[in-house]
């Protein structure tokens, strides 16, 4: 019953903080926290008595029936990955609330409604292991992103929010056409519809209709992600998002693909996710480069940091399709850190634009004197995401590294091109906003008490994770065993890739 | 025997008994608040009558009409739209002068039109009740004949629609000679059996004709975005609901296997492909929001012809799934136009909904939600009438139908975004007078919002229903 509690929260929550607007401004902001606290301390406590006998795979679980003509439940579970999306769900959550705390100002009661009720999707997602409500949850977390974007965003959001709408639910919409062929494919065998993720595990397909039907799953994913050609709504909805907007896009909604991928698309279609490992992780690898050096190429501060992202998570791809253990952790590694130092970024750019109203590098520099505690944590999370050694992101990409190292020598040097680029762009970065002299005379406030709260938080996860990651491995190595005991992709026969 | 199939006939007899007194009632005294409430209570008398008569089905009356569970089912939601249209137009109405009573008289005349189309197994139901629901059509769309568009609009499907009769009538003509009945079922077993496929095969095209028309799916749609701008909210709101409802059942009864001519399919598939796609494109570039409405209709109509062409056990389901789905979304949607409609003219420019949500939360909420609807966004019931279709499309491998289906309703996505943008968008500076909600509207806007989250949420028990009555078809 908690998990049902997790996402009524939540749902209340945004409702409650909906009608709070209007007595007061500050109302709904704790409405906000408590109620994300609230869940964290839920989550906490399924994540500290967690114990699996032999037969479980679930943590805990919920089902219900739900439309028993097609054979839908509504069945919500939970086990190590899951854990820790939601960890990550609730941590950024709360930073969420916190950066908009000043910078929104105006409809207030409907924001912190969307807000809520974007992570309620989220936090679906992540619980959903009846595939029409994953799609249900997949669908509905959209609508209030849409709104955050639409009408908090900046300059362009009208653009950004339909660019970013039409990519998604096209290829959801995709994603559900394979979802309902799988099921008919299971019924014709089996007899049984069902949409229930245990039991559509191990269904054998007709020749030719397996990869198909992976492929729409995949294209799903991969947009979310993102995956290089189909990333070209992320850089605009990153840019025109609020703050807020931009932690959730970056932090949990590309993470939705990552774990998409790891639940459905390989472990349902593993021949076909086999056949598919070649074309997946060149794909990872121009995801990487492609990132680092349009990365390196911006002028606009925040749209730099929405490329990062588009590197980073090439490696969150290729370790999945590396599929090995090491490979895996790894992937799980870096979408956790990649969560923490780009949300990180995305307030810090959030903070600057609010203090001097432009994102644009080359009206910045010079800031170290004026704001050193700002700039001190922008130069921390830029070494974070350039993979310094101490720091979580570095241990998730070196662990995907060595993981693909093992299928693909050719692919895995390629790879490390850019972790190479990436201090490229991080360190240009610092040097055009935050050194060199002061040209414009800028003349702003450093980290108010709150900002430096949200700062501390983060540089403790990144440090934590970065110099004792056993916990979030210990907490994802059950649910891996189980990953890969649907899956037994035969590393050997990947060897022979270049 | 006669008194039972009288008692069968219940709804069909309360339905005309109301226009009846109706009539007489405005002849009697000429009052705006007597007529809708006499209408009204004659369409819930109607209603609940339908429940009355499940215990008599299956009963065919005559050989025109069959009162079975398909029937019924369909009764209830034509009767219960077209009530829903009464309390939406009482409020539209009251704010014009002139004569408003004979509005419910037609309404009441087009619904039993349609209540008999969907009773009829029988060429002469079929065509009486298709121009019961013309004729009184006709009427109701240049109701307002002082208005810029309304006599274009009525004189255009004043035209199209006797045209389209004529089409209708010589296909049927030609069925006739070839099969010599007029029984939809013995037109189905001699055209399953191959013989004189030569004259049945016309006869199907030009009676498809007819119907298309009605649908108003491409390339018959050209009235269709005239029409639901020249006409006033609450009649867009019965020609596009209750209206097609009653053709889309007939369709199903008439056609009930459309994969076994091979040739029908054919001519169905190119209609519902351009339909989805003629729908969708045309309506990107409306700024008129009843157009936009016309045009999303034309590609609904596409999405429903998809599922009916399926053929599988799934399709009569899907269908009637999603015209529930439809008909409650595109009530929200012109009831929301209808309250937000002045004297001068309907509320139907962009420009009218611009930052409605920041002035009236509500109603810019029901609207967005009824727009969600309508481009399939889950936790509403247009979701899972979409799911219902690709399912039932899936379940008989009609990959090219659901891949057009898939993106062209993306298309769709973009011009129902634009609308909940400008919804969202800062209010213009000048102040618009809101008008105020009477109590008829706000129930039937409120049940409707209220029935759109349900059936998107838990769907079960609609479908359950569905399964069991419209199960005994076939």
């Amino acid at each position: 019953m908690i998990l049902i509690f997790l996402i009524t929260i939540l749902l209340l929550g945004g409702i409650l903080a909906g009608i709070a607007a209007r007595w007061s401004t500050c109302l709904p902001r704790w409405i906000s926290l408590a109620a994300i606290a609230v869940d964290l301390a839920f989550a906490a406590g399924i994540w500290s008595h967690r114990s699996l006998s032999a037969s479980q795979t679930w943590y805990d679980e919920v089902d219900w029936n739900w439309i028993p003509s097609f054979g839908i439940h509504f069945h919500l579970a939970v086990d190590g990955l899951s854990l820790l999306m939601l960890m990550l769900t609730f941590f950024l959550g709360t930073v969420a609330v916190l950066c908009s705390w000043t910078e929104i100002r105006e409809k207030i009661g409907f924001f912190h409604f969307n807000l809520m009720w974007v992570l309620a999707g989220i936090v679906s997602v992540f619980l959903a292991v009846d595939l029409f409500l994953f799609y249900f949850a997949w669908e509905l977390m959209l609508i209030p992103m849409y709104f955050l974007i639409v009408i908090w965003g900046h300059e362009r959001r009208v653009y950004a929010a339909t660019k970013f709408f039409l990519f998604t639910q096209c290829s959801g919409l995709l994603m559900l056409i394979s979802i309902l062929a799988l099921c008919f494919i299971h019924h014709q065998t089996t007899g049984v519809y069902t949409f229930e993720y245990s039991q559509l595990l191990g269904t054998t397909f007709p020749s030719g209709a397996e990869l198909a039907i992976m492929l729409g799953f995949f294209v799903a994913f991969a947009v979310k992600l993102p995956v290089v050609p189909l990333h070209t709504w992320l850089p605009d909805a990153h840019t025109e998002a609020p703050t807020a907007g931009s932690v959730i896009l970056a932090g949990l909604l590309l993470k939705t693909g990552g774990y998409g991928l790891l639940r459905f698309a390989i472990p349902l279609f593993p021949r076909a996710a086999h056949e598919f490992t070649p074309v997946a992780l060149t794909l990872a690898v121009i995801g990487i480069i492609y990132g680092a050096v349009t990365a390196f190429s911006q002028t606009d501060l925040k749209r730099l940091v929405a490329y990062t992202s588009v590197s980073h998570l090439g490696f969150v791809l290729l370790g999945i399709f590396s599929w090995n253990a090491l490979a895996l952790q790894g992937a799980i590694m870096t979408m956790i850190c990649h969560g923490l130092s780009t949300g990180a970024l995305f307030v810090l750019v959030g903070g600057l634009q609010e203090r001097i109203h432009t994102r644009d590098m080359d009206r910045m520099g010079g800031l170290w004197t004026v704001a050193p505690c700002l700039s001190a944590a922008a130069l921390f999370f830029s070494l974070a995401s350039l993979g310094l050694p101490g720091l979580g992101d570095f241990v998730g990409e070196f662990l995907v590294l060595l993981g693909s190292y093992k299928v693909s020598v050719g692919l895995t040097v390629l790879a490390t091109l850019g972790i190479l680029a990436s201090t490229f762009y991080a360190l240009r970065m610092m040097q055009r906003a935050f050194f060199g002299p002061n040209t414009n005379s800028w003349r702003l406030p450093d980290l108010t008490p709150r900002e430096g709260l949200i700062m501390t938080a983060m540089i403790l996860g990144l440090l934590w994770l970065g110099f004792y990651p056993q916990p979030v491995l210990n907490t994802f190595a059950p649910a891996m065993d189980n990953l890969q005991r649907e899956v037994q992709m035969p590393a050997a026969a990947l060897r022979r890739l270049p | 025997m006669i008194a039972t199939d009288t008692l069968a006939l219940l709804p069909l007899l309360l339905l005309a008994g109301t226009a009846v007194v109706v009539m007489l009632g405005i002849a009697a005294k000429r009052s705006h608040e007597l007529t809708a409430a006499l209408t009204l209570i004659g369409l819930a008398a109607s209603f609940f009558s339908v429940f009355g008569v499940t215990p008599l089905i299956p009963r065919q009356v005559t050989s025109l009409l069959l009162i079975d569970g398909y029937a019924l089912f369909y009764l209830g939601l034509i009767i219960a739209s077209a009530a829903a249209v009464v309390a939406l137009s009482y409020q539209y109405f009251a704010k014009h002068d002139g004569q408003r009573e004979e509005l419910y008289l037609l309404l009441v005349l087009a619904t039993l039109g349609c209540g008999v189309l969907v009773t009829s197994v029988h060429f002469v139901s079929f065509l009486l009740g298709l121009e019961v629901l013309s004729i009184s059509l006709y009427g109701m769309v240049a109701y307002f004949t002082g208005r810029g568009h309304a006599l274009e609009a009525g004189i255009k499907y004043l035209i199209l629609a006797s045209a389209s009769a004529g089409f209708l009538l010589f296909g049927m003509a030609l069925i006739y000679a070839a099969t010599g009945t007029m029984a939809f079922s013995g037109i189905r077993n001699l055209s399953l059996g191959g013989s004189n496929l030569g004259l049945v095969l016309p006869g199907i095209a030009l009676s498809v004709t007819g119907i298309g028309f009605k649908l108003g799916v491409v390339p018959f749609h050209l009235w269709l975005p005239d029409v639901y701008q020249g006409a006033p909210a609450p009649v867009a709101a019965f020609v596009a609901t209750t209206s097609k409802t009653a053709v889309v059942a007939l369709l199903v009864r008439y056609v009930a296997a459309p994969r076994q001519l091979p040739a029908l399919f054919l001519l169905f598939s190119i209609i519902a492909i351009a339909s989805m796609c003629a729908g969708n494109l045309l309506a990107l570039r409306q700024n008129n929001v009843k157009r936009v409405l016309a045009y999303s209709s034309i590609a609904h109509f596409g999405y429903i012809l998809v599922a009916f062409l399926a053929g599988s056990t799934m399709a009569a389901g899907a269908v009637a799934f999603y015209l529930v789905a439809y008909t409650v979304t595109i009530l929200t949607a012109f009831g929301i136009v209808t309250v937000l409609s002045t004297t001068e003219g309907d509320a139907a420019d962009l420009e009218d909904y611009q930052g409605l949500f920041w002035r009236r939360p509500l109603l810019a909420s029901v609207f967005t939600a009824a727009l969600l609807s309508l481009a399939g966004i889950p936790a509403t019931v247009g979701f899972i009438g979409k799911f219902y279709i690709v399912a039932s499309g899936a379940n008989a491998s009609a990959w090219p139908l659901i891949l057009v289906l898939v993106l062209t309703s993306v298309i769709g996505l973009f011009y129902y975004l634009r609308i909940v943008v400008t919804l969202f968008s800062a209010p213009p500076a000048r102040q618009v007078s809101m008008p105020k909600l009477d109590w008829g509207s706000t129930v039937v806007l409120g049940g409707l919002a209220v029935l759109l989250v349900w059936f998107g949420v838990y769907p079960a028990p609609l479908l359950t229903l569905i399964r069991t009555t419209i199960g005994r078809l076939n």
